[in-house]
């Protein structure tokens, strides 16, 4: 191209540039429960991040219930394969639909700049789980449809037939199981799906059941997350010895999520720490596998304080309303019936957001072995999250455990504890940058 | 593509064109750029504008969605020149530049050879372009599946006697060759055409004179061909360490950076989409197409773009 030109058009972008900002943003406007269901009216948009719930006409069967309690209300669904990232675009506009799930991205503080608010904390934890997390000065912005909880999605066939029918509760016992299920039945003890990479970040969430501690987010803004002993050492310990003992497959860089949840089911794969939204998919495979659902188990991370098992039950993406709706009630509405009412909860086999609903029947085995559920307080997760972001290390993001497992398997120069160290080292830094 | 075709056959350009009016002129001036107008727009909207919006990104810390921004100066620029480790994954660049080369030579060879009466030609041109249609993404799937343990390879290899349980993206080394492998598979029909296209615009009869010269084919190519494409080489050269400096497709979609695969580029997606770090990323981004645009000029001043001359 001709120099001229270049720079004739490129002053051109430049003058283009001034309407970079983003103007003035409404803030702190709240979402109220409509008072009589027949008079709300409106067209809302949903986003979702479960296409296959929007394709298979499942998200369209809510609707139509919905619309026997606010027949005014016409719900659409808007299913986004990408959801983080194609969200985060969106937000840069006013158009992100009227219901949403808040992405992780949007940082705590910034809630009320983008959200109507669904009530005080004060009334809403009474009758509701994780208000925490969604909380900005004493309101709620959010609300998870359905509960969470990490843990290892087992075949218990293969595990019975090795012989083992206790739960693991130490990590020592745990990879002793895994030696004893590759040594007998020849399965595939353990299943990192690092191709795929978002399982590997599941990883984080043993925070808090190791030493049942339902500080342990405050604990990572404060302190070292792989001090010894600490969470999520523990966990990266496990992982590295799985990988290290050669517990896990051949060749994790080519590996299939969506094969390895039939293979689970028919017993090549015995164990992967997902969650407890994982069952139902794996229950799925089962029986389009031919083989039989009830073969899935779930059983908690090899550690026990005062000689109980801690599960942590947490939140998946929280819906909220967008600040800009002109359907607010409308979109309330949806919320409120869709957690309360719709039975998406006990359709995906999750624990109730609702305080005082009974746990899903595959976890009567926690029940059982009276397993403690416990709910993290979040007061400090923006503050992590600031830091994780500050230090790059990105404990919800897959890259530094795929390196892990890389170190593990030797394709990586190093040592655990240099590795483990250098991350403190990351973050304890970041720490100091991140106005804590 | 070049100034050969212009040789012999053009016709005489007309002598003394008869005095315009004025308005007519005007006219005539504004037509080319009334046609400009259409791509002028597209280019500014999507090219410059968002290299712009880029630029100025550079300087603030935003995080990509927040509605807060803040002017920081050059913090960014420092930030990324105090942590040399941001730049360490220019070495894996060294694979896609060696991949670049065997891109180029097998590119070439082909297109000489295709260039002469070959049986199935247009055959032959067809397979080795059809890569370059296939979407990035698509490539990077097939190509896991490939690549998997008693995957494709692996079964072509035991078909001749080779068992191997080789992780092909195992380990850095051999996951940078595979990955860059595969993207000599992707681009090397778009070299492909680029010089098959030049050599095909040198007049046939150069041919002929040099057959009735006794000349063979590599005296053909040495003196015909090589010159008469050296402008189209000198910019695919061009292409190709620009393209190798800024590889992403492929390693993003196969192993997402994973094992020593991961790219300037892909460390700039990181920074900016995992990390909300819109601002240093952009910077980075500034810096890479200032890195670019030194190696071409660098390039340019080292081969300069003579004017081809055959005839």
């Amino acid at each position: 191209m001709n120099r001229r030109t270049f720079l004739a058009a490129t002053t051109a972008a430049l003058l283009l540039t001034g309407c970079t900002g983003t103007g003035g943003v409404s803030k702190g406007q709240d979402a109220e429960a409509p008072d009589d269901p027949a008079k709300v009216s409106g067209t809302i948009t949903v986003l979702t991040q479960r296409t296959d719930l929007v394709q298979d006409g499942t998200m369209k069967k809510y609707a139509a219930a919905f619309n026997r309690t606010y027949p005014k209300v016409k719900v659409e669904f808007q299913a986004l394969t990408d959801y983080e990232s194609e969200v985060k675009i969106r937000m840069n506009t006013e158009n992100y639909g009227d219901v949403l799930m808040i992405p992780g991205v949007i940082k705590k503080s910034d809630y009320p700049k983008f959200f109507a608010s669904l009530g005080t904390r004060a009334e809403r934890a009474e009758k509701y789980r994780f208000t925490d997390f969604t909380t900005v000065d004493g309101k709620v912005y959010g609300q998870s449809p359905i509960g969470v909880m990490p843990g290892f999605v087992y075949n218990k066939k293969v595990w019975e037939r090795t012989g083992i029918t206790e739960w693991p509760t130490t990590s020592a016992q745990f990879l002793a199981d895994l030696k004893a299920i590759k040594d007998r039945t020849g399965a595939t003890p353990y299943y990192t799906n690092f191709a795929a990479q978002w399982p590997l970040t599941s990883w984080t969430y043993v925070n808090g059941s190791v030493h049942c501690d339902t500080a342990a987010t405050t604990k990572l803004a404060d302190g070292d997350p792989w001090a010894r002993g600490a969470d999520l050492r523990v966990g990266d310990t496990l992982l590295y010895d799985i990988v290290r003992r050669g517990l896990a497959e051949k060749d994790p860089t080519t590996t299939n999520w969506e094969a390895s949840k039939a293979r689970l089911a028919k017993g090549e794969i015995a164990t992967q720490w997902l969650g407890t939204w994982a069952i139902i998919q794996f229950q799925d495979a089962a029986e389009k596998a031919g083989v039989d659902p009830g073969d899935i188990g779930f059983m908690p991370f090899p550690a026990q304080t005062d000689g109980t098992f801690c599960g942590v039950v947490g939140p998946d993406y929280n819906q909220a309303v967008n600040i800009h709706s002109r359907h607010k009630a409308a979109a309330r509405a949806w919320i409120d019936w869709f957690t309360d009412q719709s039975g998406y909860d006990k359709d995906n086999l999750a624990i109730s957001p609702l305080k005082d609903a009974p746990l899903p029947a595959v976890l009567t085995p926690y029940r059982d072995a009276g397993v403690k559920l416990i709910e993290l307080d979040d007061t400090a997760g923006a503050r992590v999250k600031l830091i994780d972001d500050e230090s790059e290390v990105g404990i919800y993001k897959p890259g530094y455990r795929q390196n892990l497992v890389d170190l593990a398997r030797g394709a990586r120069k190093g040592s655990l504890d240099g590795f483990l160290d250098d991350l403190g080292g990351k973050w304890t830094a970041a720490r100091k940058n991140a106005g804590s | 593509m070049t100034d050969t075709t212009a040789g012999p056959a053009a016709p005489p350009v007309a002598a003394a064109p008869a005095p315009v009016p004025r308005r007519a002129r005007v006219r005539r001036g504004l037509t080319p750029w009334l046609f400009l107008l259409a791509p002028l727009a597209l280019l500014i909207t999507f090219t410059y504008a968002p290299v712009a919006n880029m630029v100025a990104y550079s300087f603030t810390d935003w995080d990509g969605v927040s509605p807060e921004l803040h002017y920081t100066g050059g913090h960014n620029y420092t930030e990324l020149f105090t942590r040399p480790e941001l730049f360490e994954v220019f070495f894996v660049s060294g694979y896609y530049l060696a991949a670049s080369a065997v891109q180029i030579a097998g590119a070439l060879c082909f297109a000489t050879v295709l260039s002469f009466d070959v049986r199935f030609r247009n055959f032959f041109k067809g397979v080795l372009f059809f890569p370059y249609l296939i979407n990035g993404v698509a490539i990077g799937f097939v190509f896991l599946y490939f690549f998997q343990d008693g995957g494709t390879l692996d079964s072509v290899l035991a078909l001749f006697g080779r068992h191997s349980s080789h992780a092909w993206l195992g380990t850095p080394v051999s996951a940078n060759t595979s990955l860059a492998g595969v993207s000599v598979w992707r681009y090397l029909g778009l070299n492909f055409v680029l010089f098959l296209g030049a050599i095909q615009s040198i007049p046939g009869e150069l041919y002929e004179a040099a057959e009735l010269d006794g000349a063979n084919r590599w005296q053909q190519f040495r003196h015909i061909i090589a010159p008469g494409i050296k402008p189209v080489l000198t910019l695919t050269v061009i292409l190709s360490v620009s393209g190798s400096l800024s590889a992403f497709e492929i390693p993003y979609i196969m192993t997402g950076g994973a094992t020593g695969t991961e790219t300037f580029v892909i460390q700039t997606v990181k920074l900016a989409f995992q990390f909300n770090k819109t601002g240093l990323a952009s910077a980075a981004a500034v810096v890479l197409l200032l890195i670019i645009l030194a190696v071409t000029w660098a390039q340019r001043r080292l081969v300069p773009d003579d004017r081809v001359d055959l005839v």
